[in-house]
This record gives structure tokens, sequence and C-alpha cells, in this order.
């Protein structure tokens, strides 16, 4: 009997491809023996729309690069760009900055647990972790208005401050959220089919993992210990302690799951001394020429009138020179690499995305599993691809 | 309550006056076949409105368990809504691929949801309320059940689309694997009544629940009645994560309608047959006093059967397709050996 092998398109338009990541994959029975990704519908040409924007128009465009994480990017934009511009910011609004970064991660690691969750079959969970999303989602909205888009940092600091009010909320959140994690983990880290589905399936090897670039939770999972809020820290992060957590140093689907769960944990850590420490202070750096004035003082100084209309008109110029920054996001490292030529918009914006990496690397270890298999590796590597088409 | 005495006074009635009739010089022939119709709708319209209540069951339990409120809408709690969606199928449009087998297309929902309807015949309701006593009741409901899967794996041939035609192929696999073990886990009851009529089987069950002797063979019943079923963590079939809803991926309006019509059917059989094999039937809990009617304890002891098989359809992670097939043939079938050889052992020891 002769038989062939049948090629299979699995998405765009999938249930489980997060978004309209496409695979082609070559199957012998279920055992996929070849698997090409092939991506770009969803690009919409951010970094070269950077180079027609004034670098404050630029920030709630990082919004949409990975949309379950917003704060994250308009972060590493925000560091970016005071890096090139030489800005300090005031400790104040740093603090403010890693708290909301802090809840980013809660909130994406909830989102990739439930579709994860829900990609293996478990729905229960996916409704779990919606359910604490919202809150963190509630914290977002009182902070800055926004939900999802939130555009909740400005270049030199932050716009608003985190009142006793809001302070309380993230309290409340961050005190029943550890009992949470623990609902979530009774469901499925010692669930017999989640083992079998998830443990020494997927596994990157650390070379491999390395050789890909691999960054962020899906390289941790692997054994390796690099956290840029430690091997470079920014905001801040060098005056809160916290564990990095690697998992069992096996590199399969089940040891990225307990990192991520674990690094929710420690982010909870990580709020609560941010939170007690919150030092006062301004909130903005003080830089006229980047920073609009108060509108009350557009109204009764000349020279912050004058400052106002430059910035809203034509922005702010930047030195010549480049600059790249980059921070753990909680899919893992991003970076802004800016190209300045003097002028008031960028030269050359590029984006470092974590998800384009860690998805690079599913040609390798998507070969000879199976399609369910398939399906938990695309969830485990925790891809959003907003930000792997740019 | 009355209600319900008086279905059972009803279905007297229906069999007196087919008796009667036989006085008038109606031939014999017109007599069985405007019986037999008369019972195909009957149980026609008991699994219409038996799915309705399970698929709202369905969406309530869910959202009991999920912390939320589930259909709210459509009538007092949202108990129409499964009414509305019924309707809502209707009204589709009923696509056909353009590269699919028609005729196989066609026909396959009806190939799936027939037998479910068949085995519908040999259940015992109440003492008084069944269609037919058949003599091996039991082989007859395990070979209905087992047709249903045709229908699955032509529909997954036929629909052209080639995630469909893996849904088919699963479901070929899965059915030579936990058929065997369904099988198994109840030759203890047959070991133990000595027979496979159903009224037998319950009547046997006076005394003391088979579950009480058979623990085992009742957690192997149900594990394997829950694949048999193709439900989650058996669902691998549909797998809506992996294969996009699998054999019905192509079906829209009243034919996708029958897959699940089907589904449900299977389910409600799945549960009636563990009430009666392991849970004594219509029989009240042996030594409470039979207050309330027989099909009140027949239908409570389903629709916990059909409880916990919810319960874990909305608990578990799903099950890989080659571990399935691993852990019928390396963990269900040996134990449904093993729970054989412990009755038989017993058996013989006791006399």
């Amino acid at each position: 009997m002769t038989t062939h092998k049948m090629t299979l398109n699995m998405g765009p338009q999938h249930p489980s491809t997060h978004g309209v990541l496409r695979l082609v994959l070559e199957l012998d029975g279920e055992t996929i023996t070849a698997c090409e990704p092939h991506i770009g519908y969803l690009h919409r040409g951010i970094e070269k729309l950077a180079e027609s924007k004034t670098y404050h128009q630029f920030l709630p465009i990082t919004d949409r690069l990975d949309y379950i994480a917003a704060p994250s990017n308009n972060l590493a934009y925000c560091l970016a760009v005071e890096k090139l511009a030489g800005l300090e910011v005031p400790k104040r609004a740093s603090y403010i900055r890693m708290i909301i970064a802090e809840l980013t991660r809660i909130a994406s690691h909830l989102v990739w647990l439930g579709t994860h969750a829900l990609d293996i079959g478990a729905y229960t969970v996916f409704l779990y972790t919606f359910r604490e999303r919202e809150l963190i989602l509630d914290i977002f909205e009182s902070y800055c208005g926004a939900r999802l888009t939130t555009t909740c940092f400005r270049i030199g600091g932050v716009p608003y401050t985190i009142d006793d009010g809001l302070k309380k909320q993230i309290a409340d959140f961050i005190k029943i959220f550890p009992k949470k994690i623990e609902e979530y983990e009774g469901l499925l880290t010692k669930n017999p089919i989640w083992l079998n589905r998830t443990q020494n399936i997927g596994i990157i090897p650390k070379d491999t993992a390395i050789s890909y670039g691999l960054t962020g939770p899906t390289l941790r999972g692997s054994g390796i210990d690099r956290d840029i809020r430690k091997v470079n820290p920014y905001s801040c992060y060098d005056e809160v302690e916290f564990v990095v957590p690697k998992g069992r140093g096996i590199g399969d689907v089940y040891d990225r799951y307990l990192v991520r769960l674990d690094e929710m944990r420690e982010s909870v850590k990580i709020i609560t001394q941010a939170l007690e420490r919150l030092p006062d202070g301004e909130i903005l750096a003080d830089c006229p020429k980047v920073i609009p004035p108060k509108k009350e003082r557009v109204k009764t100084e000349i020279a912050a009138l004058i400052h106002h209309f430059h910035i809203m008109t034509e922005g702010f110029e930047l030195p010549k020179g480049e600059a790249f920054l980059s921070i753990e996001a909680p899919k893992g490292e991003l970076g802004f690499y800016i190209v300045s030529d003097g002028g008031n918009k960028p030269a050359r914006l590029r984006i470092r995305t974590p998800s384009f990496a860690n998805l690079s690397c599913i040609s390798e270890i998507g070969k000879g599993v199976m399609i369910a298999d398939m399906v938990a590796i695309i969830g485990s590597l925790d891809i959003v691809l907003g930000e792997i088409d740019r | 309550m009355e209600l319900l005495y008086n279905t059972e006074r009803l279905v007297e009635i229906i069999g007196d006056f087919l008796q009667s009739c036989k006085g008038y010089g109606i031939p014999e022939w017109v007599l069985t076949l405007g019986g037999g119709v008369v019972v195909a709708v009957i149980i026609a319209g008991f699994i219409a409105v038996n799915t309705l209540i399970l698929v709202l069951a369905e969406r309530k339990v869910s959202a009991f368990i999920q912390d939320r409120l589930g259909p709210m809408r459509v009538g007092p709690w949202g108990c129409l809504q499964t009414v509305a969606d019924a309707l809502k199928l209707l009204q589709k449009e009923d696509i056909t691929p353009k590269k699919a087998d028609r005729l196989i297309f066609f026909l396959s929902p009806i190939i799936v949801f027939a037998p479910a309807v068949m085995a519908y015949v040999a259940i015992s309701w109440s003492p008084k309320i069944r269609v037919a006593d058949i003599n091996l009741g039991l082989l007859y409901i395990f070979a209905t059940g087992s047709l249903g899967t045709l229908g699955i794996i032509l529909a997954g041939w036929s629909s052209a689309n080639k995630w469909s035609l893996l849904g088919g192929m699963r479901s070929a696999a899965q059915i030579i694997s936990y058929e065997v073990a369904l099988i198994l886990s109840v030759i203890g009851v047959i070991m133990l009544s000595g027979s496979l009529n159903l009224e037998n089987l319950i009547s046997c069950q006076k005394d003391c629940w088979y579950i009480v002797y058979q623990p085992l063979g009742f957690l192997l019943f149900l594990v394997s009645a829950i694949a048999e079923t193709n439900r989650a963590p058996f669902d691998i079939v549909e797998a809506e994560q992996e294969l996009v809803g699998g054999f019905h991926t192509e079906y829209s309006a009243m034919k996708f309608a029958m897959f699940f019509l089907g589904e449900y059917a299977s389910v409600f059989i799945a549960s009636a047959l563990c009430a009666t094999l392991f849970l004594g039937g219509w029989q009240p809990v042996p030594g409470l006093p039979a207050v309330v009617p027989p099909i009140i304890w027949f239908l409570a002891k389903c629709y916990l059967i059909v409880f916990i098989i919810m319960w874990i359809r909305w608990t578990y992670p799903r099950i890989r397709v080659d571990q399935l097939m691993g852990f019928s043939w390396k963990f269900l079938i040996p134990l449904g050996f093993l729970n054989i050889g412990l009755t038989g052992f017993i058996m013989a020891i006791r006399g």
C-alpha cells in the first residue's frame, strides 16, 4: 500500500494559533514531519509609521504591538527615548512605572495561562484567569481611563499619580491574588492529563534556546538564568528584591508553565515592595523642551505657552545619535532601537520583539510532534501576532 | 407527580387500546405499524425535549463551575435559551461544500442520530414503561451504540476537509479501543445476574445495587462510556482547539443540530445504562419506601450520572489521541480483565 504525506494549513484562521499565525504542516498520520510558520497577516508597518510621527505621537501606537501588555511597550519606548534624550526620570515616576509594568506582567501571564489551558482543553481555567485579569484592567482604568490600549506612561515620567484610593485598589488585588494562583494550580499542576500533555513535550535544549535568541520565560524555562530586570536594571528594579524562576531545567512545555506561574508570584512580591516604598515627589521630569507644561502655567506664563505650542506642533528634537534599550516585557526582551538625525522624528526606529524570536524556533521543535502537541507548544511560547508582524 | 403517575397510566391505556382494536377486525400489521409510529414519535419527542434540557443544564452547570451566570436573557433564568438556539439552527442556511460527497454528507448526521434513537427502545424506564422487552437488551444497546461512530467516520470523510478527515480517523481509532473496555467493564455485572435482559438486571439489584459489588466495574464503565460518547476529556474527535470542530467542521444548520441531538441522546443512553446496571434502575434506594414513582427514581439517577459527566468535562484538560489509546489498552482493558477475574474468584468462593 502506498502512503503519502498530507500538507495541512493550520491558520491563519484557527482557534489555537493565537491570532493570525499560519503554520504549513506536513503530516504523516497525525505526526508532524515539517512545520513552517508564515507570518505577516497583521503587518501594519509600525516601524515605518514611526518615521512620520513625532516622538510623543508615536507613543499610542506602541500600545498596538503586544496589545495584551500595552504598558510594557510604552515603558520600553519611553525608556529608549529618554536614553537618547538623556532625561532623568523622577523616582516616584519610576516606581509607578514598575508597579504598572508588573501588573501588566500578571495580566499578560493570566491571558497566557487561560488560553494555553483552553488550547489543551481545560475550559474552566480560562474563565478563572479572565476573572482576575478583569480586576487588573479595572486598576488600569482607575489609573489612566483606558483598559487595553493604555498609553499610560509619558516620555520623561508618568501622566498620573497613584493616589490613596488606587493604592488600596492595588493592595486589595495583591492580597487576594496568591490564593487565586493556587486555585489555577489546583486544576492543573498535578492533574495527570495536564502532566501527560505538557511534560517532555516541545523540549527546547539550552543551546537551541540561545542560538535562536529566545528570551523571557521561554528562555528561562530551558533553565537559563537571564532576566533584563537583573542583568541591566531599569526603572528602579535594582531596589526591589525578587527571584528569577527557572523551572525544572528540562525546557518542556511544563517548565515554561511553571516559570510563568512563579513569575506571577514574584510580580506580587515586587508590587508589594514598590507600594510600601513608593516615594513622594514629582512624576514628570523637569525638562520644558520635551515635556509639555501644565495647563495653568500655559495660561499665565509666556515661556510655558511657547513651549506648549512648540511641543504640540513640532514635537521636540533629539540630538543626532542612536540608542538601544530593552526591558523585560512579559513575553521576553522587548527592545527599541532609535536612530535620530537631529530632527523631531526618528530617522529609523526598529523594535526587537520577544514573540518574533520566540516563534522562530518552532520549525525545529515542532518536528516529530503530534498536532495536539503543536497546539500546546504554540501556547507555551506565548506569542502575540501584533508584535510579531508589527 | 400526578402527571407522572398519569404517564404510566397513559402507557397502559395505549396498550389496552391497541389490544382492544384487535376485536374490531383491524389487521394485525396496521396495529403493529400504528403502535410503532406512536412509540417512535414519543421517543423522538422525548429525545428532542431531553436534549434541550441537557444543553441548558450543560450551560448552567458549566456556568456554575466557572463562576458565571450562563444564559439569562431568554425566558426566566434563561430557560428558553436552548429553544431559541434550536429555532435559530432550523432557520440557518444548509451549506454543503462544493467538493463534498453529497449523498454521504447528507446521510451521516442521520447515521449518527438513528442508532441513538434505536437504543431508547430497550431501556426500561419503570416497571410499566418500556417499549420492548428484549432478551439480549444489553447487547442490543451496545450494538446500536457503536453504529453511531460509522456516521462520524463518514462525516469526516465526506466533508472533503482535512481537519474533518483527521477527526473521522480519530473516531475510528477511539471506537476500536473503547468498545472493548466498555464491554469488559459490564461483564462482572452480567456474571452476577446471569442475564443480558435489562428487566432481569434491575430485579437482581432489589436488595443491593451492583455498584457495591462492582465499584471497579462502575468506574471503568463510566470512563469508557464518556469516551464512547466523545465527551471531554476524550472529545478528541471534535477537539475544537486542535481540529477546529473535527468531523462537524463543515456542517451547518439542522445537520449540525442532528450531531448534537445524537451526542446528547447517547450521553443520556450511557447514563441510563449506568443507572440500570449499577444503580438499581428504577428501584428506590434499598430499604427506602417507594414514595415517588419509579420513573422519577430512574430519571434522577440518569441526571446524576449526566451531571458527573458534565462535571468531568468542565474540569479536565483534553487527553492526546495516542495517550487515549494507551490509556484504554494499557490501563482500562487490563483492569477490566482483573475485575472479571476477581468477580469470578469471589463468586466461586461464596458459591
